[in-house]
């Protein structure tokens, strides 16, 4: 068993857990944190996206041990302080870019990512942004538009 | 799908991991992990120790020497695409990247670990190919340079040694009027190529093609170079026609094998529709 | 003078208004409670060991040295588990076709399930799966469907006799007739290859054995119908044993989320273990290989018969199924399209011989639209296909052959009457919204270049509400004719109102269906109801979210339920208001003396009489504010006559699908350039509900027609268990689908609406096929097999027989 202390959505966490474990088993199950999900759990579907050190990836292509020292955000960082929605996930709401939700928090991750770029992304850059991040449920359609409606809110905000 | 269990070792410097290498039975390399990991979890890979690179700074980093733009090995691809340095000296590798997996696993999976890992469809080693890049290895007892031509063995196989880490790889500079080609077929956008062909020409003021690269991936054990086309490229202005002529000389250098996503024959046909194609993108 | 039919401004509060999906709430924030997400004390974690032998005897399993691995808690073989239950239920009267969670003795497909591991970790619990020891004996498989039914073929369930599981032909209406007087025929052959929903969430089960209340607990990422009632049976405990939670969130199904192996397992180690709470949760891996994870897997043999106008009198069809090892409820996905079997045509007859064998492949689960997608893509190719024979325009052959608007409800040959739909009006708006004559200018600009291009039209039914009498036609022992949906509603004495359902949601947003109902049917803000998931002993009766029905079946419980409590409130209001019921006015929760609108009795006051002021209530009536309706699906009850003739499903929602795609003619690789769509399910309860199902129907149906299989090696092995060999669309392979709503609203249910959840699949494979097929046919060259792989296009146009 290792030690791991990381940051995660800005706060500072430990546990320990066995090397094999990966980031998302331990997000999960040993801080408790269960917004990002499991899909594929070999890279493919992007539903366990989360931001390592600014830059969006898959929680289960890297053991926990690796995050040791970074900093992670997750969706539940996509919160307000107060718990309430942050901007993306009050427009994925709006836009109903979402059915089942399974997908959604990596979509959103995703979504932050970009967002982060460009508050007005053409539409190269959104497919670009998500195109590793399946969804099953909405052909897309909807979560584009709550990518948008996210970017312009952020812009008339700034 | 859990990784069997492993020992960790998260390397602090170059002579740290192949310190590290050269003391453990069975271990494996973690460069970015995107290949590696899955193959992990589904209990194909399982070594007995794990000797992590990504903390080691001073194997990323891209530097232009010597006429070669040397790439660290543990480069993010991501960070190699967005480098201006790579988009102007070296081009086909710019554009393989491009068609490299998706956002989040380039900005994970490392230059050097798609090299090293030579799956037979994939764009870097596609790219080292082409332009027979130098591929540089170390270990505990020395180093040593590769080109990328001799590097591969067979499919995930090449001369590198287990107690061997490559350290970088070094793409040639080409100066000069340039074009490149690369052309890719996936079942959809970010998949593996089922064949990908990359070029890159250097023309002279005449529009005549002086030097051409050009090399098959997807469609043998490893990408393969195309010695033929080039030969009939060099010395010529090019024209559609040509394109198409010269494109069947890659025909007798591959062998490629069915797989479910695709049959020889057709791997076959479409690598001489990609390499026409890629020999008029880099010359358009 | 009538007010039209088509009206698209409802007369609404509340209902076909965009407003907020309440799901969206919680999901959007990442605060689901998907069953992953719930942890109890002292969990055990299962891990299955698969087959890797397509079909093999089993001589020996030794679990030894996985038992003695610390943290495992037991070891479970198929011989163990099969001693202590009883077979999974089938459907179809084959006794001899036996189906346990774990094979006995013999394993039949690669990837089935012979022994599980309870540990402390999934880690450890997969450790000690590979210490597990069994000795193969591998045997001859059979794969091919059409080989299966060669009498020498291996045979899957040696008991059985046979791999044929079922072989029946129908003959409904002057079939004979119809091929005599038609003036040409046409014979096809059209391929389904076996393919799937495929939800980003995998199924899992979590079961925890209440020993001091007898009752087992089951959170599963679940939706089928009877699934207490399976597991009850199963496990050999009374149903009132079974406690099924329903407010797990479900992360996609589309049909699939059966996993009653995977309860079955949990559910028996439980008990097995004293009551420690087991769960299973698949692996992708476990999922696609030997999950309850594959779809339909059909051949059509299809004969239709018309005249040189293009009108089509009568169709001959021969539908192979293969339902794989063990059949569940696929080989059903064969008689459902009964119930819509000549699409919105006029066609006069039909002749359907429905086949379903068994074969050593992971077997078929229902998928979206219970087997009529397949089966829409099938009439549409037909349809297409004489329409080129004759140099016919596949619009026009189409409007020619529409049942017209008003003449419905139409009976079809197979005895369904469909409740209404105006199939011109709708295509109409397709066409507009497409701009069919911009698509031909650009098809034609590309064919100019020398490239391939075409359009792709289908005009394709969803039959919507359920009534599965076809599973009477199949087995006549299923005499049941009962299918229903409960819905509860509790109005407290502060006026807050409380919907209950009895069933899971995996994405149709039932919450904001019921909310959004009971809203409209009492006036009251549905953003202010909540609406709770009942588990199995405390709910009402439910069929559970299959069938397209929520919205028709849900919609109608929860509209009753809520008029039974307006019922209630306008006798408190008529006793307290001193008039009879009929001279009051309801208007937003408050009932006027309408001779004297002062006098009034707001909602509040009425909520607080009812609960709280016994005195003020009409003799007699119960006091609170609770009701409970339980709707049967209308048209339903009736046992089929002595012609097969029957009613399956009620309400028939409609679409018109356009597309317009471009072949690489280098690659085989198919771009699609545009696609639009006109839909019509009636009145639409919320607007972003259906649209997000009907363009998510598109994307898997373009799954489907493009990429997504499920392929077996000539040799049974299993060769798509990843998502990096099973292909599903990527943001990048969906266009923009531009789309309309048209409204004919079904007589038969509550407020008009119709079922919308299986939505743009069963239209966009047909469409992308009848695209490709445009494409072609400027090389003569036709594909009737789904997926239309790059491959095999290139293969098409370069002539290569052999890919």
């Amino acid at each position: 068993m290792s030690m791991i202390k990381l940051t995660v959505n800005g706060v500072a966490r430990s546990a320990s857990a066995e090397p094999r474990m990966s980031l998302l088993d331990f997000l999960r199950e040993n801080l408790g944190l269960n917004a990002t999900h499991m899909g594929c759990e070999h890279g493919v579907c992007g539903a366990c996206s989360v931001i390592l050190d600014g830059a969006p990836v898959r929680s289960c292509l890297l053991f926990a041990v690796q995050a040791d020292g970074h900093a992670i955000t997750t969706a539940e960082g996509l919160r307000k302080d107060d718990g309430t929605p942050g901007v993306i996930m009050d427009s994925f709401m709006e836009a109903h870019g979402l059915q089942c939700g399974y997908c959604t928090p990596g979509m959103m991750i995703a979504a932050h990512a970009l967002l982060e770029q460009t508050t007005s992304p053409s539409d190269d850059e959104i497919h670009e942004a998500i195109g590793g991040n399946l969804c099953r449920c909405t052909g897309y359609a909807q979560i584009v538009e709550a990518i948008r409606l996210a970017g312009r809110r952020m812009k008339d905000a700034s | 799908m859990k990784a069997a269990s492993f020992d960790y070792i998260r390397a602090t410097s170059l002579d740290h991991a192949l310190s590290a290498l050269a003391e453990s039975e069975d271990a494996i390399i973690l460069a970015g992990g995107q290949t590696l990991v899955p193959m992990m979890a589904m209990r194909l890979a399982r070594p007995a120790t794990l000797i992590d690179l990504n903390e080691i700074s001073e194997l990323a980093g891209i530097t232009n020497r010597d006429g070669y733009l040397s790439i660290g090995t543990m480069t993010r691809q991501a960070a190699a695409l967005a480098s201006t340095e790579v988009n102007a000296q070296t081009p086909l590798l710019a554009k393989a990247l491009s068609f490299v997996g998706h956002t989040q696993t380039r900005n994970r999976g490392t230059v050097g670990g798609s090299i090293a890992h030579g799956d037979p469809s994939a764009e870097i080693p596609l790219a080292a190919i082409a332009l027979n890049a130098e591929i540089g290895l170390a270990s505990r007892t020395g180093t040593r340079t590769v080109t990328a031509r001799d590097f591969y063995t067979g499919p995930l196989s090449s001369v590198r040694r287990t107690d061997e880490c490559l350290t970088e790889i070094r793409f040639p500079i080409w100066s000069g009027t340039v074009g490149v080609g690369f052309q890719e077929i996936s079942p959809r956008h970010g998949d593996f190529a089922i064949v990908a062909v990359a070029a890159q020409l250097e023309f002279g003021a005449d529009k005549v093609c002086r030097r051409a690269s050009i090399a098959v991936g997807g469609a043998s054990a490893n990408p393969v170079h195309a010695a033929e086309v080039e030969a009939a490229l060099v010395g010529k202005r090019i024209d559609p026609r040509l394109a198409n002529e010269v494109s069947r000389a890659v025909d007798p250098i591959l062998s490629p094998t069915d797989d479910l996503h695709a049959t020889a024959a057709y791997r076959r046909r479409v690598a001489r529709v990609l390499t026409e194609r890629a020999i008029l993108e880099a010359a358009a | 003078m009538t007010a039209p039919l088509d009206s698209h401004a409802p007369n609404t509060r509340y209902v076909a208004r965009k407003r907020r999906v309440t799901e969206d709430k919680r999901l959007a924030a990442g605060r689901g409670n998907f069953v992953q997400d719930i942890v109890l004390p002292g969990m055990l974690h299962v891990a299955v060991l698969a087959s890797p032998h397509p079909r093999a005897k089993i001589l020996s399993i030794d679990t030894s040295a996985a038992l003695a691995l610390p943290g495992v808690a037991a070891v479970l073989t198929g011989a163990q588990l099969s001693a202590a239950t009883n077979p999974l239920y089938g459907g179809l009267p084959t006794p001899e076709v036996k189906w346990y969670p774990l094979a006995v003795d013999l394993t039949r497909y690669a990837g089935e399930w012979v022994a599980v591991v309870a540990a402390t970790s999934r880690g450890l619990a997969e450790d000690a799966i590979e210490l597990i020891a069994v000795e193969y004996e591998s045997l001859p498989c059979i794969i091919d469907p059409e080989a299966a039914l060669l009498p020498d073929a291996p045979l899957v369930h040696p008991g059985h006799k046979s791999n044929v599981l079922y072989r029946q032909t129908f003959t409904w209406g002057p079939v004979a007739d119809d091929f005599a007087k038609a003036e040409d025929t046409l014979t096809f052959r059209a391929r389904w290859n076996r393919s799937s929903t495929v939800p980003i969430e995998t199924f899992g089960a979590l079961a925890r054995w209440d020993i001091g209340r007898e009752i087992i607990e089951i959170w599963a990422s679940i939706q089928m119908p009877n699934y207490a009632e399976q597991i009850a049976a199963s496990l050999r405990i009374p149903l009132n044993s079974v406690k099924v939670h329903h407010d797990v969130d479900v992360g996609g199904s589309y049909g699939v989320k059966r996993g009653i192996k995977h309860t079955i397992i949990v559910a028996h180690l439980s008990r097995m273990l004293g009551g420690v709470p087991v769960r299973l949760i698949e692996d992708r891996l476990d999922n696609m290989s030997g999950g309850d994870a594959h779809g339909p897997d059909r051949i059509f043999d299809t004969t239709v018969a018309f005249d040189k106008n293009g009108s089509i009198r009568s169709l001959k069809i021969r539908a192979l199924d293969d339902a794989g090892a063990y059949p569940g409820r696929g080989p059903f996905q064969l008689g459902k399209p009964i119930a819509a079997l000549v699409g919105p045509y006029t066609i006069n007859s039909v002749e359907y011989e429905a086949i379903s064998v068994t074969t050593n492949k992971t077997g078929q689960v229902p998928v979206r639209g219970f087997g009529q997608s397949p089966t829409n893509f099938m009439i549409e190719t037909a349809v297409d296909k004489v329409a080129r024979h004759l140099g016919l325009d596949r619009l026009e052959i189409r409007r020619r052959n529409f049942i017209a608007p008003n003449a419905f409800p139409y009976e079809i040959p197979t005895g369904t009457k469909y409740d209404s739909g105006n199939y011109p009006a709708v295509l109409d708006k397709g066409i507009a919204l497409a701009d069919w004559q911009h698509l031909t200018l650009r098809r034609d600009a590309i064919r100019k270049e020398g490239r391939l291009a075409g359009i792709g039209v289908a005009t394709c039914l969803e039959p919507g509400g359920g009534n599965n009498m076809f599973e009477y036609l199949m087995n006549p022992a299923a005499e049941i004719t009962t299918f229903m949906e409960g819905c509860g509603i509790r109005v407290d004495s502060s006026g807050r109102i409380t919907g209950i359902m009895g069933t899971t949601t995996s994405g149709q947003g039932h919450e904001t269906l019921v909310a959004t109902i009971m809203g409209e049917e009492l006036e009251r803000e549905p953003d202010d109801i909540r609406v709770l998931h009942a588990d199995s002993l405390a709910g009402l009766p439910t069929r559970s979210p299959v069938a397209s029905r929520m919205a028709i079946m849900l919609g109608g419980a929860a509209a009753g339920a809520a008029r039974k409590i307006k019922d209630k409130l306008i006798k408190i209001a008529a006793h307290n208001l001193g008039v009879g019921e009929s001279e009051l006015d309801y208007d937003g929760g408050t009932f006027f003396d309408r001779a004297n609108p002062a006098r009034k009795l707001t909602w509040e006051q009425l909520c607080i009489i009812a609960h709280r002021q016994y005195h003020k209530l009409p003799a007699g009536l119960e006091p609170g504010l609770q009701a409970e309706y339980v709707w049967q699906v209308p048209g339903g009850g009736q046992l089929p006559d002595a012609q097969d003739k029957v009613q399956l499903y009620p309400c028939f929602s409609f679409q018109a699908h356009f597309a317009l795609i471009e072949i690489d003619p280098g690659t085989g690789k198919v771009s699609i350039l545009d696609y639009a769509l006109a839909h019509d399910c009636g009145t639409v309860i919320n607007p972003d509900i259906v649209r997000g199902m009907i363009i998510g129907g598109v994307a898997h149906g373009i799954g489907a027609a493009l990429y997504e299989q499920f392929t077996y090696a000539p040799d049974g092995q299993f060769m798509s268990a990843t998502f990096a060999d099973y292909l599903m669309p990527s943001v990048f392979e969906v266009p923009f689908v531009r789309d309309v709503e048209h409204c004919t609203p079904s007589p038969l249910t509550s407020h008009g609406q119709k079922g919308s959840g299986e939505g743009g699949y069963l239209g966009a494979p047909a469409c992308i096929a009848s695209a490709v097929n445009d494409a072609l046919s400027t090389r003569n060259l036709c594909l009737d097999s789904l997926p239309m792989h790059m491959m095999k296009i290139e293969a098409l146009l370069n002539g290569d027989s052999q890919t």
